[in-house]
């Protein structure tokens, strides 16, 4: 496997996670470790444990096996699905969370995330009149409020239109780019994961099957997989886990 | 723990037709048991002819009865329609204007006085029922049963008196007055008096023996007779009751009445909300996020049960105002009405917090609240003696794990001045809240499920 956070020093360290539910192995022994400003995309196929390593990583659910290690700073977390209050406003959410939070200035925190997810002007509408998208930029902005040094987002883009998908991203690698912040997203589209990880884990049936940047995974793809090597990435990358017992 | 009150409260701000509700609810059922409780059962139409004659009056040996028909007492008990003769009174049943006609017929006080003469006479009223409905008609019926029961009482009693009077005369002897004439009765024991004084001047022989027959049947007729008096009396009434109350702490109905529309009103407000608004936080995916850190599980249940109890409390508050308008209601009292608000919605709080947290989406947990309360709330209003004894066991196990018996009783003993302490009803409520609250607390992690 291919690690690719390379000298940089980890701020989020997993090892050995294990997790079960019953009978089914969710995770089987993953580990991973990221450093400040990466921005990792864990792909696989349904069922893969994406949500459940996200989870365990966010402190939400514990792993049966294994350990996880954040030294310093805040895990901010974007569940899948916009945990926030429909019936409040945009502006109520962001500061009962950030007054939750204990945040030393609620308010201003609240400004400066109206004004990164650019929804000032519509900082008094009623959020379920807002779009999916606008809905999950503010999401995200919840799980930014207490400044994390980590961001975990699952499946930040289900949902979106194409439109909203490429201003969700804009503003998730401005994040990682301009304030350093580690990004680690789940999502089962290929080419997203592609086109905005710099790193790439893969996971199916609870396995971690490549830990390392966009090139090296083409390369193992077309190693493993050669009869797929002229084909589009995505086939390419289903023939690989088919090679590879998935 | 405020700002997530704060936060619950501006939701429910939100949420118009649930405010709405939450006001009109309580003031509805308020004026429907004030007007329930503060008027008289609607009174049934009953036509009412009476032929007796106005001078007519029942005698009973010396003494006149008050004037027989006076339509007071009758109309205090059914709404009188006076009509001139018989064939309107059956008109007006027929049409269905009244739901019966009660006659008077013109001999009746003259078939009452025979009672008292060798030839007595059968007295009768006539009654003609409509029994297009039934439930009217029975009661109907029921009210001129009644009537005619205690116009029987009063003749009887007089009769009854009366007797004892002649009975007196044949013992004792003394005057009695008849077509204007005063006539002295000797009396039994008078007889043997002047008998027996008149037995030692006669010679021994079949005469004295015959004398000393008289005496002997006086003796026994008198030492008999003594006992027809009481016999007599209680003829008028044979059957006295001894009424003993056993359960001094009954609240007055007024009181009842107001203590369970107030716990009804407390029941639905503090469970559909503390349990609606815990699987808001499930429905909204804030569940998780809240308690990575943000608040822990028991403070989020506390919260919970808290706004539970405030908007119980402000809503049982209005809603006994209103009561005011129509029962006075012992205002000095408002502190033990607060304790009895405040424990019972907590605990039914507890109850609807386990119900949201088992439930999880608003509308199961919305049906689930209904399905729960509504009836255990009835199950806990059956009074003792109505079902069978194995039944009724059941269903006092039933209400006594369920807040709302206790809630009631609480709030019962707040409203009544003379019931019992309140103690009893909160200690049982606070179990109930430590119960509840560990059977909430479990169910919660089934929301921690991703």
């Amino acid at each position: 496997m291919d690690a690719g956070s390379g000298t940089k020093v980890a701020v989020l360290e997993a090892r050995e996670l294990v997790k079960r539910f019953g009978e089914r192995e969710a995770l089987r022994g993953v580990s991973f470790e990221a450093a400040a400003g990466d921005l990792v995309a864990v792909i696989g196929p349904n069922g893969a444990g994406k949500t459940t390593l996200l989870s365990i990583l966010a402190g939400i659910s514990k792993p049966d096996g294994g350990e996880v290690h954040i030294p310093e700073g805040e895990v901010g977390w974007v569940p899948q699905q916009a945990a926030l209050y429909r019936r409040l406003t945009v502006e109520e959410n962001l500061l009962l969370f950030a007054r939750l939070e204990k945040h030393p200035d609620p308010r201003g925190s609240v400004e400066e995330m109206l004004e990164l997810t650019g929804l000032g002007e519509r900082r008094g509408e009623i959020v379920a009149r807002l779009s999916g998208g606008n809905q999950q930029r503010i999401n995200i902005a919840i799980g930014l409020l207490a400044r994390p040094s980590v961001l975990l987002l699952d499946e930040p883009s289900v949902g979106l239109d194409p439109r909203q998908r490429a201003r969700l991203w804009e503003f998730i690698v401005a994040l990682a780019a301009e304030r350093g912040t580690t990004v680690i997203f789940s999502t089962h589209d290929i080419q997203e994961a592609e086109r905005y990880g710099k790193r790439l884990l893969v996971l199916a049936d609870g396995e971690a099957l490549f830990d390392g940047s966009t090139e090296g995974l083409r390369g193992v793809v077309s190693e493993e997989a050669p009869e797929a090597a002229g084909l589009d990435f995505e086939t390419a990358f289903v023939a690989f886990l088919h090679h590879r017992g998935h | 723990m405020r700002w997530l009150l704060l936060k619950d409260l501006q939701i429910l701000r939100r949420s118009p037709l649930q405010a709405f509700l939450l006001v009109a609810y309580p003031v509805l059922i308020a004026v429907l048991v004030g007007f329930a409780i503060s008027r008289s059962p609607e009174k049934p139409r009953v036509a009412f002819l009476n032929e007796v004659p106005a001078s007519s009056r029942v005698s009973v040996g010396t003494k006149e009865l008050p004037k027989i028909g006076g339509s007071n007492q009758i109309c205090k008990r059914v709404e009188c329609v006076h009509v001139k003769d018989h064939a309107e009174a059956v008109a007006e049943v027929s049409s269905g204007d009244v739901l019966a006609a009660l006659i008077l017929p013109a001999d009746l006080v003259d078939k009452i006085n025979s009672l008292s003469t060798p030839n007595p006479q059968t007295p009768e009223v006539e009654v003609i029922v409509n029994e297009e409905d039934p439930v009217k008609a029975r009661l109907v019926n029921d009210r001129i049963n009644s009537l005619l029961a205690q116009a029987n009482l009063v003749i009887a009693r007089q009769i009854a008196a009366e007797g004892g009077k002649f009975l007196g005369l044949v013992l004792n002897g003394g005057q009695f007055s008849v077509l204007g004439q005063t006539i002295q009765i000797l009396g039994l024991a008078n007889s043997a008096h002047i008998l027996e004084a008149l037995r030692p001047s006669l010679p021994p022989g079949p005469l004295r023996e015959s004398v000393d027959q008289v005496i002997q049947f006086t003796t026994l007729a008198r030492e008999n007779l003594d006992t027809a008096g009481p016999l007599l009396s209680r003829l008028a009434q044979p059957i006295a009751v001894d009424k003993q109350v056993v359960n001094t702490s009954t609240p007055p109905l007024e009181v009842f009445a107001i203590a369970v529309a107030a716990t009804f009103t407390l029941a639905f407000v503090t469970v559909l909300l503390v349990a609606g608004s815990l699987a808001l936080e499930r429905e909204e995916n804030a569940f998780p996020r809240l308690t990575r850190g943000l608040v822990s599980r028991s403070a989020l249940l506390t919260e919970k049960v808290a706004l539970g109890v405030a908007v119980g409390l402000l809503v049982t508050l209005l809603m006994l105002a209103g009561l005011a308008i129509f029962v006075p209601l012992h205002w000095g009292r408002i502190g033990l009405w607060l304790l009895a608000i405040i424990g019972g919605g907590a605990a039914l709080g507890t109850a609807g917090a386990a119900l949201g947290a088992a439930a999880r989406e608003v509308r199961a947990v919305s049906l689930l609240a209904f399905m729960v309360t509504l009836p255990v709330a009835f199950l806990s209003l059956i009074p003792s003696g109505t079902v069978g004894p194995g039944l009724y066991d059941v269903i006092k196990v039933i209400a006594a794990v369920f807040p709302f018996k206790p809630a009631l009783d609480a709030m019962t003993a707040a409203l009544d001045p003379g019931g019992p302490s309140i103690a009893g009803a909160l200690l049982h409520l606070g179990v109930l809240i430590v119960a509840y609250g560990l059977l909430a607390r479990v169910a919660l992690r089934r929301f921690s499920a991703v």
